[in-house]
């Protein structure tokens, strides 16, 4: 398979206090389009990936809100799949090129997260877990995947500083990056001292709650040089899921969707792992990073500790992981994550990453995660 | 949940949650808590029976909540553990009656039933099992 990306854009990601959803969605979507260099009347159809906008604004109904803003009378579909919401929406545009139905699309997400108090976020949020069999205990997403660090630390001797290496070296990166929330270094003694948040996450560990919005133009492969001399090709997609609650799953430490997903995208690609310059991968806590890098078989499993302690995820290290900063220092408005997360690979693989730039990247990989595993979709991209 | 709630959101659920029952499927022999409506393993070939299961497992892992959602702020900071029951099934709850060196993967806990929240404005008391440890 092969759908070919012609424009990317986004908005700064952070607390924007003074711009709501529409306003992003729009700036995202209109910087696609002018990088695309299309006109808008060319869009066949939009896919927007949005979490929670009933819970966060109040606003359902948000993909025709943003086709409406664009003057556009296509067809808009909003996806979701809680965190995973950008990383459907890029595969649902990319499935709806391959159909033969559309020859250019809008695939973007976007999330306003910052109209609501800190509790009410942590409970919206919530809604990507089982509300009956967890929220309705007091759990919370940083508990849920605490759980799953004290799982891994048991079973494989991880320690609290491997996983407070993931939030050192994301914030490295996140601060070469113009768009990320967080452009401050940190430590490893920082992020162990900073306030528990859940046993033994702290503040640190988490993703941030962010505003923001990301979006792709997508287009049928033999017509993208049409439109650009630099494509990039998606040419490998794979989504999967798993229970909804954690303690379903065959494992605490596997996220079974994750392996299940990149093995499908590997396969369609007709390339193995080692064939992958770089990964954006999900890292809403620390932990995931780590869980990730195993599943994705980047390392061994239980080994994820040692690849950063090696650093071979670092800029300049044999797999370089999450080059934008990830999740923990760019941010994570929940439904844009996916999408700027294949926007991050673009860039790269279009040698326009500046001072985060991966040399010689010519294969990038991205996962993005649902609630604590029950989707994942990995996407592989190439020159 | 944040939202004001009707009843039956609550009451529809107060068999499993009060008494931990759950199902068997007849076909396969696995048990399930919280009961299925349909045994994912075998499907349309399954036949689910109704089972109460027993109070005691062990601790799988666990974490202590700080920053709490709507409704549980006041409870902070409270232990959860997701939990392996003796006759299979695992759940995730809260651990109550602690000690410092009770929280460890492994050890032994029981049901006890409490109250978990108080919901909104109604003030529909939420009650459920949480785990002491034995
Ligand atoms: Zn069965």
């Amino acid at each position: 398979m092969k759908v070919a990306i012609i424009g990317v854009g986004t908005t700064k990601f952070g607390e924007h206090w003074d711009k709501s959803l529409r306003e992003l969605a729009i700036e995202a979507g209109t910087n696609a389009i002018i990088d695309a260099k299309v006109r808008g009347s060319e869009i066949d159809s939009i896919y927007l990936g949005n979490m929670s906008a009933g819970r966060f604004i109040g606003q359902e109904h948000v993909a025709a809100l943003v086709s409406g803003e664009l003057g556009l009378s296509i067809p808009a579909v909003r996806v979701e799949g809680a965190c995973a919401s950008g990383g459907i929406a890029l595969r649902q545009g990319i499935l709806s090129i391959l159909s033969g139905q559309d020859d250019i699309v809008l695939a973007g997400g976007a999330e306003k997260m910052t109209d609501l108090m800190t509790d009410g976020a942590t409970t919206a949020l919530m809604g990507a877990a089982s509300q009956e069999w967890e929220a309705y205990y007091g759990l919370t997403f940083p508990s849920l995947y605490a759980m799953i660090a004290r799982r891994h630390m048991f079973e494989f001797g991880t320690t609290r500083e491997q996983i407070a290496k993931v939030a050192v070296k994301n914030h490295h990166n996140g601060s070469l990056n113009p768009i990320a929330q967080f452009n401050k270094e940190i430590t490893v003694e920082e992020v162990l001292n900073s306030t528990m948040v859940a046993d033994p996450l702290t503040l640190l560990d988490c993703s941030p709650i962010t505003d923001g919005a990301a979006a792709l133009i997508l287009c049928k492969a033999e017509l993208a040089k049409k439109y650009t001399d630099n494509p990039v090709y998606i040419i490998g997609s794979g989504q999967a899921s798993d229970t909804l609650a954690l303690h379903d799953r065959r494992s605490l430490t596997t996220l079974d969707a994750t392996v299940k997903a990149a093995q499908v995208a590997y396969k369609q690609a007709g390339i193995n792992v080692d064939d992958i310059d770089l990964a954006e991968v999900h890292d809403c806590f620390t932990i995931a990073e780590i869980v990730a890098t195993e599943d994705l078989g980047f390392c061994k499993k239980g080994e994820g500790g040692k690849l950063l302690d090696e650093g071979a995820t670092e800029l300049t290290g044999r797999i370089p992981v999450n080059t934008s900063g990830g999740l923990k220092a760019v941010g994570h408005p929940v439904g844009a994550t996916g999408v700027k997360q294949a926007i991050e690979i673009v860039l790269q693989l279009r040698g326009e990453a500046d001072k985060r730039q991966v040399k010689d990247a010519k294969i990038g990989l991205t996962h993005n995660v649902g609630g604590s595993g029950a989707t994942a979709v990995v996407h592989i991209f190439s020159r | 949940m944040g939202y004001e709630s009707s009843v039956p959101l609550f009451w529809r659920l107060i068999k499993p949650r009060y008494q931990l029952i759950g199902n068997k499927c007849t076909t396969c022999g696995n048990t399930f808590y919280p009961p299925k409506f349909l045994c994912p393993i075998c499907r349309k070939e399954g036949k689910l029976e109704e089972i109460k299961l027993g109070k005691t497992g062990k601790i799988l892992t666990f974490s202590i909540v700080r920053s709490a959602p709507t409704g549980f702020e006041k409870e902070t900071p409270y232990p959860v553990a997701i939990i392996e029951l003796d006759d299979g099934p695992r759940l995730t709850s809260q651990i109550v009656d602690w000690k410092e060196e009770d929280l460890q993967i492994g050890r032994k806990v029981e049901a006890c039933f409490r109250r978990i929240y108080t919901d909104g404005k109604e003030g529909i008391i939420n009650y459920g099992l949480k785990f002491r440890p034995i």
